[in-house]
C-alpha cells in the first residue's frame, strides 16, 4: 500500500472544502479548493485518492480516558483491542487509566503499557499514572519516575476512586507541579457514597437503589479548585455529572484558578430514567444524572466551563452485567460510540460546530495531557492523525459497531447521528471506509 | 398476570381481584380440609437469597394448600459468585421445570432482572427485593384493613378515604413502599412519620404526607390504621438516630399514644417485632392489634396470587 493519500473534497472543522495530501506520517498539504492551488496538483501517481465529499475531517481524536485493562484485566479488554475500538471510533490517542493490575504506579508498568501500545500500532497510548501506591489513597506513588520513564507521564489519577485524603491532595497537586505534570481527579466522596448504586433522588428512593448524591461530587470539586488556587497547581477533573459541579468549575475558572473539566458522552445524552429497567448496562460511576443535569453539563459544554469530552471506556465481561443490579460492575464502553453521541446531542443541537468538536474532542485534551506533535489544525505539515466522519449518516446503534472485547454500551438500538469513515494514525489508515485495518498490517511504532 | 413483582404498577380493579380470591382463599383455609387442587402438578420453587422463615413457610403453605410442589431453595450463602449466581440458578430451576419461582432477594430489582430475563420461562413472585418492594405484604395488609373495616362485606371494596399512618423507617422499607402505591390504587390516605434521617430524599414528591411528629400526626389525622416498621438495631450504629431510648420515646407506639387512638382505630406491624422499641408489648397485645390476623391473612394472599399466576388463567407466553 502507497504511504501518500489524497482525501479530495473533505471538509475541514471551520468549514472549508479541502483537499488533504497525506505523505508518510505528515499531512503534506491542505489546500482549501476554493484556492485553486489544488494538493491534486502535487499527488502525482502512486497516490490513493479517497472521495472525502461530504465527509468532515478532524484532527485525530485524543480520548483523555480510557480503562484499557491491560495489565490484569485482559477478560475485559488488551492495549489492542482497546486500540481497535478506539480507531474504530476516530482516536488516534488514547491516555490508558490507572487501574490496572499491578496498578499503573511505577515507571515499569507505565513503559509496559506504553510498548503494548506502540506495538499495536492502532493509536498512540500514553499512560497515566496512579497519584498513590496501589491506589490506596496513602502515600504518593512515583510520580517522578513515572515522568521520567519513557513513558514521560504528565497526567496523574486514581481514577475509580477518589484521592479524598485533603493533605494528600494538596501534596499531589503541589508535586506534580515539579514535572509539569497535572492531577486528574474522580470526585467522589467516599462516605457519602458507601455503597452507592444510583443518583440519590426520588427516583433511588422509589426503586430501593443505594442513592450516590450529586453533593458527594460537588463537595471534592469545591475543595479540590480551591486547594489548586492555593498551591497554584493544575487540576483536571474527570467526568462531571452533575449540574452543581458545572457551577462550581464555571465560578473557579472565573477566578482563574487553573482548572479543566471533562464530561464523558453518556453522562451528555442518557439520564437516570433508564434505570427504571434495573438493566446494568446502565449502571456507571459517577452515576447517570436527572434531565437538569445532563442540559447543564451541554451549556458547560457550549460555553467552555467543560473543556473536553472523554468517554471514560470501561469495559466489562458478560457476567459483570447480566445479573441482579447491585452486584453489576460500574462502567460503560464508548470508544466507538463517542463521536456519534457527541453529533446528537451538541452538534446537531446548535451546541457545537465541528470546530468546537475539534477543539473538545481532540485539540484540548492533548494540551491538558501535555501530547505534542499529535493534534492540530490541519497547518501543512501537520501530524498525519485525522478522521473523517460522515455527518448526514444516522443509524440505530447496534453490537456490531463494537470492535473491543466487551459488550457494555448502553446505546444499543439508540439511533444516533454521524459514523466515522476513516482514521489515520502517524499516516496509516487504521479504519478505511468504516472497516477496521487487520493486526498484521498496522506498523508497530517500535 | 404474568408476574407480581411490584405494587406500583397492580390496577385497581386486580389489586380488589386479589383481594376478593384471597377472601375466597381464607373460606378454604377455615374447612376442615384446607387444600385445593388448583395448581396439582405445578411446581413452585421459593427461591431465598436472604433469610426470611415467616415469609417462606407462608408461601410454603400457601403452595401446598393449593396442591403444588414445592421446592425451597436457600441461596444464601452459596459459594458461587454473586453475579453468576442468579443467571445460573434460575437456568437450574427452568431445567428443573419450575412453573413459579418465589424470590426473596437482598438486592432492589432482582426479581425483576429474573422476570425480564431468557434464562427462565416462569411467573415470578416478589416476596421482597432490598429496600424496593414486598407486594404480597401490602396485599395482606390491605386485605388485613379492608376486613376490619368492612367485615363479612368486603368483596368488592377499596379503601376509599381510609387513613393509615406509617411510622419508622421509611427509607429502608419495602413494606411502607409497596403499601404507599397498593393503598394510594386503593384509595387510602397515607402519612409517613419518621425521623428526617429515615426519610427517603424526594419522598416528597411521593403521594405521601410526610411528618417527624408523631403525636402531632396522631392528633391531627386520627388515623384508622396506625402501622409500626421495624426498627433495625444497625441504623443506630449508621448515625440515622441516637439510641434506641431516644426513637421508642419519640416515635414508638407505647401504651399512652396507643389510649389516644380511636376504639376502632387498627394497629399494624409486618413483624417481627422489637417489643419495646417501636411498639409496646402493651400495643402489641391489645384488642387493636391485627398482627397475628396479618399472618394468617399472608397465607390467604399468597395463595389468591400463586393461584392467577400458576392455573389455567395463566395467559400463554411465548
Ligand atoms: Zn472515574
Amino acid at each position: 500500500m502507497s504511504d501518500r493519500y489524497l482525501l479530495k473534497g473533505a471538509t475541514l472543522p471551520d468549514g472549508r472544502p479541502a483537499d488533504i495530501l497525506i505523505e508518510g506520517d505528515r499531512i503534506l498539504s491542505t489546500a482549501t479548493t476554493t484556492t485553486g492551488a489544488s494538493a491534486s496538483a502535487k499527488a502525482g501517481t502512486g497516490t490513493t485518492v479517497i472521495d472525502a465529499d461530504g465527509l468532515v475531517a478532524l484532527p485525530g481524536l485524543v480520548d483523555l480516558h480510557t480503562h484499557l485493562r491491560e495489565p490484569g484485566f485482559e477478560q475485559s479488554e488488551t492495549v489492542l483491542t482497546g486500540t481497535r475500538a478506539a480507531a474504530a471510533g476516530g482516536f488516534t490517542a488514547v491516555f490508558a487509566m490507572a487501574n490496572t493490575l499491578p496498578v499503573s504506579d511505577t515507571a515499569g508498568v507505565v513503559e509496559q503499557v506504553q510498548a503494548l501500545g506502540r506495538a499495536a500500532g492502532y493509536a498512540t497510548v500514553r499512560p497515566i499514572g496512579a497519584v498513590t501506591v496501589g491506589l490506596q489513597g496513602e502515600r504518593l506513588s512515583e510520580i517522578g519516575a513515572m515522568a521520567q520513564s519513557l513513558a514521560g507521564v504528565r497526567v496523574f489519577s486514581d481514577d475509580g476512586k477518589c484521592v479524598h485524603d485533603s493533605l494528600l491532595m494538596r501534596r499531589a497537586l503541589e508535586y506534580v507541579k515539579t514535572f509539569d505534570g497535572v492531577i486528574a481527579q474522580h470526585a467522589q466522596d467516599p462516605r457519602l457514597t458507601e455503597n452507592a448504586q444510583m443518583n440519590e433522588g426520588a427516583l433511588s428512593s422509589e426503586l430501593g437503589l443505594k442513592g450516590w448524591p450529586a453533593v458527594a461530587e460537588e463537595s471534592i470539586i469545591a475543595r479540590d479548585v480551591l486547594l489548586a488556587e492555593h498551591v497554584g497547581a493544575r487540576l483536571h477533573i474527570c467526568h462531571l455529572s452533575t449540574a452543581g459541579s458545572v457551577d462550581v468549575v464555571r465560578w473557579a475558572k472565573a477566578r482563574g484558578i487553573q482548572v479543566t473539566a471533562e464530561a464523558t458522552p453518556h453522562h451528555l445524552l442518557l439520564t437516570e430514567e433508564l434505570i427504571r429497567s434495573y438493566d446494568a448496562r446502565y449502571k456507571v460511576n459517577p452515576p447517570l444524572r436527572r434531565d437538569e443535569d445532563v442540559q447543564a453539563l451541554r451549556e458547560g459544554v457550549a460555553d467552555g466551563t467543560i473543556d473536553i469530552i472523554a468517554t471514560d471506556h470501561a469495559p466489562h465481561p458478560r457476567e459483570s452485567k447480566e445479573c441482579e443490579w447491585d452486584a453489576a460492575a460500574f462502567g460503560m464502553v464508548g470508544l466507538e460510540s463517542a463521536l456519534p453521541v457527541v453529533q446528537t446531542a451538541l452538534v446537531d443541537t446548535g451546541l457545537l460546530d465541528w470546530a468546537d468538536v475539534a477543539r473538545v474532542l481532540s485539540n484540548t485534551p492533548a494540551a491538558i495531557g501535555r501530547l505534542h506533535d499529535h493534534s492540530h489544525s490541519f497547518e501543512d505539515g501537520s501530524p498525519a492523525n485525522l478522521t473523517l466522519v460522515d455527518p448526514a449518516a444516522s443509524s440505530v446503534f447496534a453490537l456490531d459497531r463494537l470492535h473491543g472485547k466487551s459488550r457494555n454500551t448502553p446505546f444499543e438500538g439508540v439511533t444516533l447521528s454521524g459514523s466515522v469513515r476513516w482514521t489515520f494514525h502517524k499516516g496509516f489508515p487504521t479504519l478505511r471506509d468504516g472497516v477496521l485495518a487487520e493486526p498484521g498490517e498496522v506498523p508497530s511504532r517500535v | 398476570m404474568k408476574h407480581l413483582l411490584s405494587t406500583r404498577d397492580l390496577a385497581r380493579d386486580d389489586a380488589i381481584r386479589i383481594l376478593d380470591i384471597a377472601e375466597d382463599m381464607s373460606e378454604v383455609s377455615t374447612r376442615e380440609v384446607k387444600k385445593l387442587p388448583a395448581l396439582r402438578g405445578k411446581t413452585v420453587v421459593n427461591l431465598f437469597f436472604e433469610d426470611s422463615t415467616r415469609t417462606r413457610i407462608s408461601f410454603e403453605a400457601a403452595a401446598k394448600r393449593l396442591s403444588a410442589d414445592v421446592i425451597n431453595f436457600s441461596a444464601k450463602g452459596s459459594s458461587v459468585s454473586k453475579g453468576e449466581s442468579l443467571k445460573d440458578t434460575a437456568q437450574t430451576l427452568a431445567a428443573m421445570g419450575a412453573d413459579g419461582v418465589v424470590i426473596r432477594h437482598p438486592a432492589s430489582g432482582a426479581p425483576q432482572v429474573l422476570a425480564q430475563s431468557d434464562w427462565i420461562d416462569a411467573g415470578v413472585v416478589n416476596a421482597g427485593d432490598g429496600t424496593h418492594e414486598h407486594p404480597t405484604q401490602a396485599l395482606l395488609d390491605a386485605f388485613t384493613m379492608r376486613r376490619r373495616i368492612h367485615g363479612t362485606a368486603s368483596r368488592g371494596k377499596a379503601l376509599d378515604g381510609v387513613s393509615v399512618v406509617i411510622v419508622g423507617d421509611i427509607l429502608h422499607s419495602r413494606v411502607a413502599r409497596s403499601n404507599l402505591w397498593l393503598l394510594r390504587t386503593l384509595g387510602a390516605e397515607v402519612t409517613f412519620v419518621a425521623p428526617a434521617t429515615l426519610v427517603p430524599v424526594g419522598a416528597d414528591t411521593w403521594p405521601a404526607t410526610v411528618s417527624f411528629d408523631l403525636d402531632a400526626t396522631l392528633a391531627a389525622v386520627r388515623p384508622d390504621v396506625l402501622m409500626m416498621l421495624r426498627i433495625q438495631s444497625e441504623r443506630m450504629n449508621a448515625a440515622y438516630f441516637p439510641n434506641a431510648r431516644e426513637y421508642s420515646r419519640q416515635w414508638g407506639l407505647d401504651d399512652e399514644r396507643l389510649a389516644l387512638l380511636g376504639p376502632d382505630s387498627i394497629v399494624m406491624h409486618p413483624g417481627p417485632m422489637n417489643r419495646g422499641l417501636e411498639i409496646s408489648a402493651g400495643a402489641a397485645d391489645s384488642a387493636q392489634s391485627t398482627v397475628l390476623e396479618q399472618v394468617a391473612n399472608g397465607v390467604s394472599i399468597r395463595m389468591a396470587v400463586l393461584y392467577l399466576l400458576l392455573s389455567g388463567e395463566r395467559e400463554a407466553h411465548a
